[in-house]
């Protein structure tokens, strides 16, 4: 059932693609009823699965034999988590895309294929599959940002194309050598990803194969120092396209690190978990030092990201299942929280006042203009500093017991990054919406527009589910949880501290 | 061994050399005082069928034949590429169509029909003096084709700069093939391999490959032997060019693996890392990088989309070798998948310049500006095209080269030959910015407001789109091809 959601996004494509060109509305509608009618999907299937702690496959069929390649789908309880994090943000970016009026088709036609090629790499269990997949994210990213994005999109989109393209390049050089390895061992080609968890590569073949794969996707899910993409993508993005981005992007990359780099080189991460574990708390405290000094409402979100993925990173390297629980939490949670946030900067704040500095925004009074705007924001930034109601609380607090356990000293530097991401967000909220600043004449020639119904709903949607997934957390814990006790993550966990 | 079974096993080149005959002479009787477009479409429906029956036959007969020891060789791998080099004939052949740049219709399709012959016959030998003599004929034909744009002088100086490097290149081929003659007693290559492998590593034999490679070299335009290759593609007819870089490509690769595997069994060499040793490998190994470097790094800074294609192309070229130099059969069979798709990629993409180039007045990059409004589907189709030049799955590119890199990993022993395929790699990283980049001027750029309108003729829009099906079927099917290679 769950393999519809790809079928489903991309049957919407192909609708949107035979519509008349000037038929805006025909083309939200089209995209709008794709994305619900997959979110269901995702939803009602996620709910069907009735052993989440296993593997169950989809569809598995011959693909290219001669390679040992299938068509190969499955899911396990993480791949759940992120399937219905996938539904929701598709369905919460097309409402925040309500008001695009320039070549509206065309950019929900590339929207979908994003999304479709999104729930194919959760989905897929093959590793040639998950990569085709995986690289048919990045063109529609591209012209996303580059045809309907804002400050300097052309710079921003390529950079973002090419790390992303060079991420995928070093998985490829790791993937074809595994690939090779493994065919020697087993006697014969295969690309199936449980298989391939299964043979021995050797320590020497892990210590320089790991960091390959495990690197290349962790560019994508902004990994620092390889962040750099993700503030200036996330500002150039149109709305949408960063609410992607953050949504679920960067997921891709953080589960293109468990799903393959982890699963497959156990040895690599216990040899690299070190390194690993580093550069994520650099880039915790790092994304949030430089988010509480920037000028551009954006960019302050957009280096929150970094600073919110390093703590999925961080739970990665835990290498015990309190730590990759709360890793995968979070990576459900930011989805979420972060979608939001880009909501209400790009759609509700950037699109009526044409500004995303803070000296013009607290002039503007926009907690009294746009008050919707401004009790999302709080909303959101109070899930996004990560007190206890809201799933951010319960990942990070995850996380960090994870960490705590095996790095303590580390994990306190990672705790100083959330206090720091309680000043950005009280400073972000403090200026763009309840500033005290004089304020300018309001032009009462040209009232802003008031929030749309469309606003609302998405606003209300991403909050309940951060709420529901904060009050209770077992919703998703019990998908999570049995997965990492499953055989498929025992190789992985077993020498690590439990 | 008579003349009746001869006829009968080159059936398919009779078939084309008969189709030449009536293109050229129908162009002269029954067509003549038509419309250009008329002729073309007259002269195009005859070489296509022609090409077609050909092809058929080709493909439905199963025979093996060895005919005055290896002079003509037949069995299904060779009939396989020659339907392969049919199929890009007749994409050539069906986006020349609207060509305006002549109105020598019958002897500009004839000479398309005659450099495929050559092609053909270039496939199914085993005999040194016969590959000489098909890839001469291929050649000029490709240089006659190159200057077939009276009206433009570039045309002009593309064809005489072609000529003259492919003239010397054949002059260093022959030389090295005299030596081997000299060194075997022999022009047959597998009498040749059997002579080479008692003897050693000799410093003739060395002059001798190293000729040959340079021949080659220079055939698929590997650096450094490539300095002909962009002012070409750019100054010749785009079709021509298309041709250059489709159907002439397949069957140099497919014979140039056929010398090296056949003829130089034996003094292979190794490539591998930490393990060099001098023989062939190393030498193609050390062409293909410098391919691969170059071609991709100097795509960057064009603006001339045909240039663009000309470095792409050199920089194919550089991973084709990498399926030759790693010789053995899932190598060999990889290269061929990648050889093919990529020469229907490229076919592709020229067609798409072709009709830009036809609207606008050159092939400059800003020309493709707003592509994708002024023309959607060609746009659409010009993406296709260079996605899957860049290595975008699901298309046909990514899937040739996961095949091609993987089996190149596969043949080296100890992971030897990961170096060669990190930096392809790498490379192809790179090429991606350059393939984006004109994307990027096709749906980010607006149009200027004087642009003019771009129609696409219709034949030429369905072999487009034809292709583009193409390479997306055979990226998300690639059994339907690899069956036969």
């Amino acid at each position: 059932m769950l393999a519809w959601t790809i079928y489903i996004t991309f049957f919407g494509v192909l609708v949107l693609m035979l519509l008349p060109r000037d038929n805006a509305r025909a083309a939200r509608i089209v995209a709008l009823l794709t994305a619900i009618a997959g979110c269901v999907v995702a939803l009602v299937g996620a709910i069907q699965q009735t052993n989440p702690g296993e593997v169950t496959t989809i569809v598995k069929a011959d693909w290219i034999p001669a390679i040992g390649a299938n068509y190969y789908l499955a899911a396990d309880g993480i791949s759940l988590v992120l399937v219905v994090l996938t539904g929701l943000a598709a369905v919460s970016g097309i409402l925040f895309s309500w008001n695009i009026e320039k070549r509206t088709k065309e950019f929900f036609a590339f929207y979908l294929v994003l999304i479709g090629g999104v729930y194919g790499v959760f989905l897929s269990f093959d590793l040639l599959l998950l990569f085709v997949f995986y690289e048919l994210t990045i063109i529609p990213k591209y012209f996303l940002i580059a045809r309907w994005g804002s400050t300097r999109k052309e710079y921003g989109a390529m950079k973002l194309a090419l790390y992303s393209f060079v991420g995928s390049h070093l998985v490829l050089i790791g993937l074809i050598a595994a690939w090779v390895v493994a065919k020697g061992q087993l006697g014969h080609a295969s690309l199936d990803l449980i298989e391939l968890s299964k043979v021995h590569f050797s320590a020497g073949f892990q210590h320089w194969v790991f960091p390959l794969v495990f690197v290349g996707f962790a560019i994508l899910a902004g990994m620092w120092p390889f962040h750099t993409w993700a503030p200036t993508g996330h500002v150039a993005a149109p709305t949408a396209g960063s609410m992607l981005l953050a949504g679920v992007v960067m997921k891709l990359g953080a589960y293109g690190c468990l799903r393959v780099a982890m699963l497959m080189f156990p040895e690599g991460v216990r040899e690299w978990q070190w390194a690993i574990a580093a550069l994520a708390v650099g880039g915790i405290v790092y994304g949030a030092g430089v988010a509480l000094v920037q000028k551009d409402f954006k960019f302050v979100i957009g280096y929150s990201s970094v600073s919110h993925m390093g703590f999925v990173l961080l739970g990665l390297a835990t290498l015990n299942t309190i730590g990759l629980d709360g890793a995968v939490l979070q990576m459900f949670s930011h989805g979420i929280i972060a979608g939001l946030l880009f909501a209400v900067v790009g759609r509700m704040v950037y699109d009526r006042t044409h500004t995303r500095d803070f000296n013009d925004l607290e002039t503007m009074q926009l907690g009294k203009v746009i008050p919707f705007a401004g009790v999302t924001f709080v909303i959101a930034g109070i899930a996004s500093m990560g007190l206890p109601g809201f799933s951010g609380f319960i990942a990070e607090l995850q996380v960090l017991m994870g960490a705590w356990q095996v790095f303590p000293k580390m994990t306190i530097l990672a705790g100083v990054g959330i206090l720091v991401g309680v000043a950005y967000t009280l400073r972000a909220m403090q200026k763009a919406f309840y500033s005290d600043a004089p304020p300018k004449p309001v032009d009462h020639d040209h009232p802003m527009e008031p929030i749309t119904v469309a606003e609302r709903f998405g606003a209300v949607m991403l909050i309940s589910a951060s709420l529901v997934i904060g009050l209770f957390p077992n919703l998703l814990m019990n998908w999570i949880e049995p997965c990492f006790k499953s055989p498929l993550f025992a190789r992985l966990l077993s020498g690590g501290a439990q | 061994m008579n003349y009746l079974q001869l006829l009968q096993l080159s059936a398919p080149e009779t078939i084309v050399t008969v189709t030449l005959f009536v293109v050229l002479g129908a162009d002269l009787t029954v067509l003549r005082g038509k419309s250009l477009a008329a002729r073309f479409n007259g002269g195009a429906l005859i070489s296509i069928l022609g090409c077609v029956s050909a092809a058929l036959l080709a493909f439905a007969r199963h025979t093996e034949a060895n005919l005055f020891n290896g002079l003509l060789v037949v069995n299904p791998s060779s009939d396989f590429v020659k339907v392969a080099i049919l199929a890009l004939t007749i994409f050539t052949i069906l986006i020349s169509t609207s060509a305006k740049f002549t109105d020598h219709v019958g002897e500009y399709l004839s000479l398309i029909l005659l450099g495929t012959i050559g092609l053909m016959f270039l496939v199914s030998t085993e005999d040194l003096l016969m590959i000489f003599v098909s890839l001469e004929l291929a050649s000029f034909s490709l240089y006659i084709l190159t200057a077939f744009n009276k009206h433009n002088e570039k045309s002009a100086e593309a064809a005489l700069k072609y000529f003259l490097f492919g003239g010397m290149s054949a002059a260093f081929m022959l030389f090295g093939f005299s030596l081997l003659y000299g060194i075997a007693g022999s022009t047959n290559l597998r009498d040749i391999a059997t002579a080479i492998a008692g003897k050693g590593f000799d410093p003739l034999l060395l002059v001798a490959l190293v000729t040959t490679v340079i021949g080659f070299g220079f055939k698929v335009a590997a650096v450094p032997f490539h300095l002909w290759a962009p002012d070409a593609y750019e100054g010749a007819p785009t079709p021509s060019a298309a041709f250059i870089g489709s159907g002439s490509k397949v069957a140099s690769f497919y014979v140039l693996a056929k010398i090296f595997t056949l003829g130089f069994v034996g003094a292979e060499g190794n490539a591998a890392y930490h393990s060099f040793l001098s023989g062939w490998t190393p030498v193609i190994a050390i062409i293909a990088a410098l391919s691969m470097m170059l071609g991709n790094l100097t795509a960057i800074v064009q603006f001339s989309v045909k240039r663009l294609l000309a470095y792409s192309a050199i920089a194919h070229a550089g991973y084709m070798l990498l399926g030759v130099l790693s010789n053995t059969p899932l190598s060999a069979s990889a290269m061929m998948f990648y050889v093919i798709t990529y020469a229907l990629t490229t076919i592709g993409a020229f067609g798409v310049v072709m009709v830009v180039e036809d609207a606008t007045g050159s092939d400059a990059l800003k020309n493709f500006n707003g592509l994708s409004k002024r023309a959607p589907g060609l746009a659409l189709c010009l993406m296709i095209f260079l996605l899957s030049l860049g290595g975008i799955p699901p298309l046909a590119g990514f899937i040739g080269k996961f095949f091609l890199f993987s089996a190149v990993v596969s043949a080296g022993a100890n992971l030897g030959l990961l170096w060669l395929v990190i930096l392809a790699i790498a490379m192809s990283a790179v090429s991606f910015y350059y393939y984006l980049r004109v994307l990027k001027a096709a749906y980010v750029e607006d149009a200027a407001a004087d642009a003019p309108a771009i129609r696409t003729p219709l034949v030429t829009f369905l072999a487009l789109a034809l292709l583009a099906l193409l390479v997306i079927l055979f990226g998300v099917a690639p059994g339907l091809l690899t069956q036969y290679l």
